[in-house]
Parts: structure tokens; C-alpha cells; sequence
């Protein structure tokens, strides 16, 4: 794991004194608000409905015990004991105090996190695959590239006042479990001839105009990485529009220019750009590589997860849902679920993440993931710990098996705490949670992504949801859409709307509704959801919502 | 015919806190909605905000939020406002927190 250097330790303690100092003079008048704002958003924070908030990047979703010891201390000392995990590996706190965040800012700093570029129309925080350095199917850890990433964007002068922001995805295996293609740019990690490189994927995105990414440079040798990227975002600085920021994305100014015409452009500010570079950065990354050299794994037999797996039913499903499969064979990927039925997604209580620090110092060689699903990894586990750790998360109640399933919701903060949304998301989630543990119905539907978002900006992803819901505000009434069908993996699709929207007290039922439609036609118990729709379209899932226009065409 | 003016109420956050305030007859602010004023005048309601922004150094983003008169006061007529007066629904914090509080 990334360690900071003397350089970035002065860095951060420099920027965290501006920003008391902007905080200071904000207090005693000096500066107006119009004048602050930009500088703390500059700085992560937030005014949202009922107070301000904080938000912390989690470098490419990867945390070291101390670092989530830290976040729990956030949340104890300066916020209401909890911080929510968000959809892009950042935690937010949602009651911070203004003269308080200094001092926030300052204990992350002391542990290598911070909150900057987590806002405004810069690159913001890279994010990657939460199994990354421990998958099975890995063809290279991205994450030393991420740390490059972090560190070349971070303060970048050129790219400090972007049209709007700008996010960047990167992954190492071919299964995409960092959605690359609904990104600005979307980086996947291949090899060419024995040569490591890139796919680079631009033009990816949600939000209100949902646009799946499309392969900018279908190879890109490792080291050009950085100019290339310059030139990317160069060009997007020239081209992209600034007078209509809904049409500010890069996606629209590919879209509006064509992929060609964009590719050209990046082609020759590439070469200027390259002629910039001096293999510096490649000596940097052959550093930060050492980083994150993979843990001493240790050996021994796997009995223990053998005679727990056949004896006890409870960690048989809980292994069955909340495992991946490891790069080593005696070693697994333990994904702890911030998702309790009926709880808030992805919010954790300080007491848990002390916890689940003490279990990472214990039992995965110190390391930690947060997922864009908001939840929480341990990326190495020995097989034989795996029953020590199931006892262990369900003593703090975070033991439940339902990672994949149609309970493992994403929803982004809604209504309940964002200044921009349109409908509340965060309650439409524990409902749907709630209810489908009541019908025992979970494990019989099998993989199933739904994905919640309360206003059209789409932070709860719900365009690439197998069933992705939208609240919406409909003459001063919540409103909620629904799509389906989206994808956000390697195969990466825009799901569809259904029709109509429904009301709050309606949008539960109309869920199970699409449930018990899928349940009836699918072929076999081993099709998933996402195969039916694709299988059998939109007609059931609609004559299962809409009854009664149904009736009327017949 | 135009349309009937919705009356208003100054609402913003407070600088430190952060929390939801109201702007009241006497130019003071309120933490309580009910305690605000109501401006049922469609041009005083410009004003009352001018007013409101002369406390830019205490307060951030005074704007006009639609609102009702009821018994005890002035209530939201949209479920964001409703949101803002009591806190969010998953957890008994914010407003509702500190009436449970009393």
C-alpha cells in the first residue's frame, strides 16, 4: 500500500493550513462566501440540506487498518458515530461542523488520506476494481498506476478548471468490476505482444445523458500513459463546451465532435506532449510498484474452512454470497456487506469500522477495500480464518450474506441529506431490503443489481442497474422511474425505461411485481435476471407493471 | 390573470453550524419554521431577501422557499422543505433530533 513520501507528507500539511486559514477567514469576514466556496469545495466540502458535509477520497478504494481507524475517529469525534460509503470509494460525513474541518482534514492527513479534488470541475478521485492486487482473474494490479494517476491530477495546474469534472476508472481484469465504460475515461489494463499497456475508453458517463465509453486507443503502451492523458484532457479543455454545463461531459464532446475527430486532435497533442516527458514518471511508478507488492501470504491447510463450510449452514451461505475467488488458491476475498436489511446503504458505524480495522490488522495481511457497492473488502484472507471472521462480523452485525443478491442495493445519499436531489433514495432501499427478507425470496432470484438514485445526476448508477430506479420530483410529489436491463460491467449497457413512474408508496410493490414476472419465465433457476431480460425483452416485465394498459390494448 | 403569489419564506444555513435557519420579522433568524415570517406580498418578498443577505457574513444561501400558513405558523408546501425543517428520514437526526432532545 501506497506509503507518502516526504514530499507529499509537506504537501498535504501545507494545503490543510490554507484551508484553516480560508476557514478562519470565511468566519471573521474577510472572505465572502462566493469566494469561499469554490476553495472548499476545492477541499471536499459541502453545504448540503441540513448541514455541511464532508467528503474523503479512498485512493483507488484501497485502506490500511490505521487509515479506517482514522475514518472512524472522524466519525466519532466530529460527526454522529457513522460515515456513509459512497458510489465512487469515498465516505462522506453528513453533520460536520465548519470550524471543525481543519482538524478533520488534519487527522486524515496524518494517515495519507485527504478530502482534495473530492468536488469541482477537476479529476477526481480514480477509482478501480475493489479486488484489485487479489482477483483471480487479475492480469495486473492497477493500483500503482491509480497512485500515478492520484499524484500527477492532484493540483494539476492545466486541469484545475475543467469545463466540468472529470473521472477516471481504471481496472486490471477482464472482468470489469470498476465500470470503465460509464467513465470520463475508462482505463483497462492488457498486454499486446508481452507488452503492458492500456485500452483507453473515453467518454463513458451517466447522469442525466447516460452514454456507454468508446475505445479511444484500442492500445496504449504503459508509459505513455501520462502524456496521453495530458492529451486527452487538453483537448477536452479546448473543445468542451463551458456554456451549458449539462452538455459540459467529455461524453457530449465526443458525441458532439465524433470519436474520430476527438481521436485526431488527442493523436497530435500527444506527440507534443510526449516530447514532455522525460521516463521520470516511469521511475516514480517503478517506485510506488514496490508499494504494493503483494503480502508474504502465508501457507497451511484449509480444515478449519472445511469443517465450518459442511457443519454450519449460516457460514455456508454467508461463504456462498460474500466470497470471491482468490488468486491463491488456499486464500479468499472476503466482501464484508455495509447492507443489513433495512439498514442505510453503505453507512458504517465508527465501532464497526474499528472492527473491521482490528480484523484487517488480524487476518488480511493489514489491507482494506471500499467498493463503488459500498461495501467493505478484505482483499487476502486465509481460507482457515474465514470461520474466526464470520463469528467475529456477525458479534458487530455486519455477517449479512447477501453480497450480489437483490439486497446488496446501491443508493446514493437522496433526498435525506443532498442539496441537489429530486426524491429520497436511501428509504426506498431499506424498503425493498426489508421486504424481500420477508418473503425469503433473496437467495431463490439469485444475482440481481439494483441501483437508486434520487435525482438524474445518477450517482446511485441506476443506468447501469439490472433494475435501476430514479426518483424524481413530479409536481411537488416523489416520483420514481424505473429501468431495466442496465449493465456495468465489461459488457456494459444502458438500461430501459419501463414506462410510467410510480409513486412512493407504489415503487416496493411494483419491484416485486418485476420479481414475480422473473420468476415465472425464467428457464432455469441458474438464469439470472439480467439473462431473462436479455432473453425475453421488456413485454413481461411491463404487462407485470402496467395491468390495466395492458387491458385497454386488448 | 397572473397567477397568485405562493407566499414565501427566507430560508439558509447557518455559517458554523450549518444547520437550517429562517429569517424572521424582527431580521433575526429562527431555527424553527413555524417562527418565521411569512411573506404573503409578492414585492416585499424581493426585499425581506435583501434584508436576509445583509447576515452573508453569518449566513450561506438565503433563498425564498415556498410556504403556507398554518395554525401555529408557516409549514412547507414541498416535501423538500418538509425535509429540511425535520432531518433526514433514516436516522432521528437534525431538526427532529433536537426537538426529541427538549
Amino acid at each position: 500500500m501506497y506509503k507518502y513520501n516526504a514530499f507529499d507528507t509537506a504537501f498535504l500539511a501545507e494545503r490543510n493550513a490554507q484551508f484553516r486559514s480560508q476557514v478562519e477567514r470565511r468566519i471573521d469576514g474577510s472572505l465572502t462566501e462566493e469566494e469561499f466556496r469554490p476553495l472548499r469545495l476545492m477541499n471536499g466540502l459541502y453545504l448540503q440540506l441540513h448541514a455541511y458535509m464532508l467528503r474523503v477520497a479512498i485512493p483507488y478504494g484501497t485502506l490500511n487498518p490505521d487509515q479506517m481507524r482514522t475514518l472512524a475517529l472522524l466519525a466519532q469525534k466530529w460527526d454522529k458515530g457513522y460515515g456513509h460509503f459512497t458510489t465512487r470509494q469515498n465516505i462522506q460525513y453528513n453533520w460536520p461542523k465548519l470550524k471543525d474541518v481543519p482538524d478533520m482534514l488534519d487527522a486524515l492527513g496524518s494517515v495519507g488520506l485527504h478530502a482534495i479534488q473530492t468536488s469541482g470541475n477537476t479529476i477526481r478521485n480514480v477509482t478501480s476494481d475493489h479486488f484489485a492486487g487479489a482477483a483471480a482473474d487479475e492480469i495486473k494490479d492497477p493500483r500503482p498506476i491509480a497512485e500515478l494517476i492520484r499524484q500527477w491530477s492532484t493540483d494539476h495546474p492545466e486541469f484545475q478548471f475543467l469545463g466540468r469534472k472529470f473521472k477516471i476508472a481504471i481496472t486490471g481484469s477482464p472482468n470489469d468490476r470498476a465500470v470503465t465504460k460509464a467513465h470520463d475515461v475508462g482505463l483497462r489494463m492488457i498486454e499486446r505482444d508481452g507488452q503492458a499497456g492500456f485500452e483507453v475508453i473515453v467518454g463513458g458517463g451517466l447522469g442525466r445523458t447516460p452514454m456507454i465509453g468508446k475505445v479511444l486507443r484500442d492500445f496504449l503502451p504503459q508509459e505513455d500513459l501520462l502524456p496521453y492523458l495530458e492529451a486527452v484532457l487538453a483537448v477536452y479543455n479546448i473543445l468542451g463546451r463551458r456554456d451549458n454545463k449539462y452538455k459540459a461531459r467529455i461524453k457530449i464532446t465526443v458525441q458532439e465532435n465524433g470519436i474520430d475527430t476527438y481521436r485526431e486532435m488527442v493523436e497530435e497533442q500527444f506527440i507534443q506532449r510526449r516530447a514532455e516527458f522525460d521516463g521520470t514518471d516511469q521511475e516514480l511508478l517503478k517506485d510506488i510498484e514496490t508499494h504494493f507488492a503483494a503480502p508474504d501470504f502465508r501457507d497451511g491447510g484449509t480444515e478449519a474452512f472445511d469443517t465450518a463450510y459442511g457443519s454450519d449452514p449460516v457460514f455456508r451461505a454467508w461463504v456462498d454470497t460474500n466470497l470471491a475467488e482468490h488468486r491463491k488458491d488456499d486464500h479468499a476475498i472476503v466482501t464484508i456487506s455495509i447492507k443489513t436489511h433495512g439498514e442505510t446503504p453503505g453507512d458504517a458505524t465508527a465501532e464497526q469500522m474499528n472492527i473491521m480495522a482490528d480484523m484487517a490488522e488480524q487476518f488480511a495481511y493489514g489491507e482494506l477495500r471500499i467498493s463503488h457497492e459500498q461495501n467493505v473488502i478484505l482483499p487476502h484472507v486465509h481460507k482457515s480464518d474465514l470461520p474466526a471472521i464470520h463469528a467475529a462480523l456477525k458479534e458487530a452485525g455486519l455477517a449479512t450474506a447477501n453480497v450480489g443478491l437483490i439486497s446488496d442495493i446501491i443508493a446514493c445519499p437522496g433526498m435525506d441529506y443532498c442539496a441537489l436531489a429530486t426524491a429520497r433514495s436511501i428509504p426506498v432501499a431499506q424498503e425493498i431490503a426489508t421486504r424481500f427478507d420477508e418473503l425469503k425470496l433473496e437467495h431463490e432470484v439469485g444475482e440481481l443489481k439494483i441501483k437508486i438514485s434520487g435525482c438524474i445526476n445518477a450517482c446511485g448508477h441506476h443506468h447501469v442497474g439490472h433494475i435501476g430506479i430514479l426518483g424524481l420530483d413530479r409536481a411537488g410529489v416523489e416520483n420514481y422511474q424505473i429501468t431495466l436491463g442496465g449493465d456495468g460491467t465489461e459488457t456494459a449497457a444502458v438500461g430501459t425505461r419501463t414506462g410510467p413512474g410510480f409513486a412512493y408508496d407504489e415503487i416496493i410493490p411494483a419491484v416485486e411485481r418485476i420479481i414475480k414476472a422473473y420468476l415465472e419465465v425464467r428457464e432455469t433457476a441458474d438464469e439470472t435476471f439480467l439473462e431473462t431480460y436479455r432473453r425475453v425483452g421488456m413485454a413481461p416485465f411491463k404487462a407485470a407493471l402496467y395491468p390495466d394498459s395492458e387491458k385497454k390494448v386488448a | 390573470m397572473p397567477r397568485p403569489f405562493t407566499p414565501k419564506v427566507v430560508t439558509a444555513n447557518d455559517l458554523l453550524e450549518g444547520d437550517v435557519i429562517y429569517f424572521t420579522a424582527d431580521n433575526s433568524w429562527t431555527r424553527t419554521l413555524s417562527e418565521a415570517e411569512l411573506i404573503t406580498d409578492e414585492a416585499i418578498a424581493p426585499l425581506r431577501l435583501l434584508e436576509a443577505e445583509k447576515h452573508n457574513l453569518v449566513i450561506v444561501g438565503a433563498y425564498l422557499a415556498d410556504a403556507k400558513e398554518g395554525p401555529n405558523g408557516p409549514e412547507p408546501t414541498h416535501f423538500r422543505e418538509e425535509f429540511r425543517r425535520t432531518g433526514p428520514s433514516n436516522y432521528s437526526h437534525g431538526k427532529q433530533e433536537a426537538e426529541a432532545d427538549v
